[in-house]
């Protein structure tokens, strides 16, 4: 199952992914990333199709898409 | 498993300053792409503008300069007809390039210097804390226009690749936008087009990205994709506004 990983060091937190997501797969934390941000997660597994419309968004490079 | 997407090299692995949701970071991923695409990162020359961006020679694994407001354009004539085998960039703001820098940008784009602009439209001042810009919408306030922008006092927005288009030399003017993904990858293909120009000679190519500026909008960046749909997309439409096939030396000795 394709999925992504968000680095939180380097996510922050614009929750632009999660409206760019066609499958509504990304939700933010409710806890502070190191940085300060709340930052953005893969909510619900056997949800991503791999696409990578959340990576063509981020700003900030903070998300790899695996395949 | 494996990774499908992949920081470019062309980006150095740093954490950008820009605030959350800025559309300058994504650009600054388009660029860099780009160059690493195009393998033109070793004789790639960034013209840093003042404004947000001023430290994207910070960001991009290639040669930079960073110069006095507005007079990307000028620095970067020189820089490509001193050294022509070197693809040189300027990338600016509105408030660079449409204000202070209106002179350099006309006369670049009139001479047909075959260069790369990177044109960040964001419809405000960003560094400086959300004064008016030239591209700042009718209504839209501003730290400059607390009542919003009224034309009667301020005049209307400028188009500045509707502008440009109008003069003979310039070979490619887009104007794209970053606020969806699908967007994004049209606005790769802007870019990348606007380099390959360079590459083959064909001469003065400009990009203008539509881009938010959540900060100084006052709003959150989800809510700033709304205001760049809505309000700025009917002021400033995505589009094509030049594109020639071949180079002014071209044209003149086949005498058209
Ligand atoms: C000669 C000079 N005049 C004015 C300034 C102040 N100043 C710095 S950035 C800026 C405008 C930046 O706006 P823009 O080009 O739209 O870039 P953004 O920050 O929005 O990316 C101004 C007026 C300056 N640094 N130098
Ligand atoms: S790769 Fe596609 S499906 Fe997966 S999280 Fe990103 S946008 Fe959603
Ligand atoms: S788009 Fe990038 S920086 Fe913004 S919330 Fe998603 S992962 Fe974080
Ligand atoms: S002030 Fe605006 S243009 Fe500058 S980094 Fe922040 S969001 Fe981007």
């Amino acid at each position: 199952m394709p999925k992504i990983e968000v680095d939180e060091m380097r996510c922050k937190g614009c929750q632009l992914c999660t409206k760019a997501c066609p499958k509504q797969c990304i939700e933010m934390s409710d806890t502070f990333s190191k940085t300060g941000y709340y930052p953005a997660k893969l909510a619900k597994q056997d949800c991503c199709i791999g696409c990578a419309m959340c990576y063509q968004v981020c700003p900030d490079l903070a998300i790899t898409v695996f395949k | 498993m494996n990774a499908i997407t992949k920081r470019p090299e062309s980006l150095l692995d740093v954490t950008m300053h820009y605030c959350p949701g800025c559309g300058h970071s994504v650009a600054h991923r388009l660029i860099a792409e780009t160059m690493d695409e195009l393998k033109i990162r070793e004789r790639t020359v960034v013209v840093a503008p003042v404004g947000c961006a001023v430290f994207a020679d910070k960001y991009f694994n290639c040669d930079s300069i960073q110069g006095p407001h507005g007079r990307g354009p000028a620095i970067a004539t020189g820089i490509k007809r001193a050294k022509p085998d070197s693809i040189v960039f300027s990338y600016q703001g509105d408030g660079d390039l449409a204000s202070i820098g209106m002179a350099e940008i006309v006369h670049a784009a009139a001479r047909g210097e075959n260069i790369t602009v990177i044109f960040i439209n964001n419809a405000i001042y960003g560094m400086t804390g959300g004064q008016m810009a030239p591209t700042t919408l009718v209504g839209q306030t501003a730290t400059t226009a607390p009542k919003g922008r009224n034309p009667l006092l301020q005049g209307f927005p400028m188009n500045i690749s509707e502008m440009l288009s109008k003069l003979e030399s310039p070979r490619y003017i887009e104007r794209v936008s970053v606020d969806s993904a699908p967007n994004v990858i049209k606005a790769k293909k802007a870019i990348k087009k606007a380099f390959e120009n360079q590459v083959n000679k064909i001469g003065f190519s400009f990009v203008e990205v539509l881009s938010i500026c959540p900060t100084n909008w006052g709003v959150t960046p989800l809510k700033g994709l709304d205001f760049l749909r809505e309000k700025m997309m009917p002021q400033y439409p995505l589009g094509v506004f030049k594109d020639e096939k071949e180079s002014v030396a071209q044209k003149i000795q086949e005498g058209k």
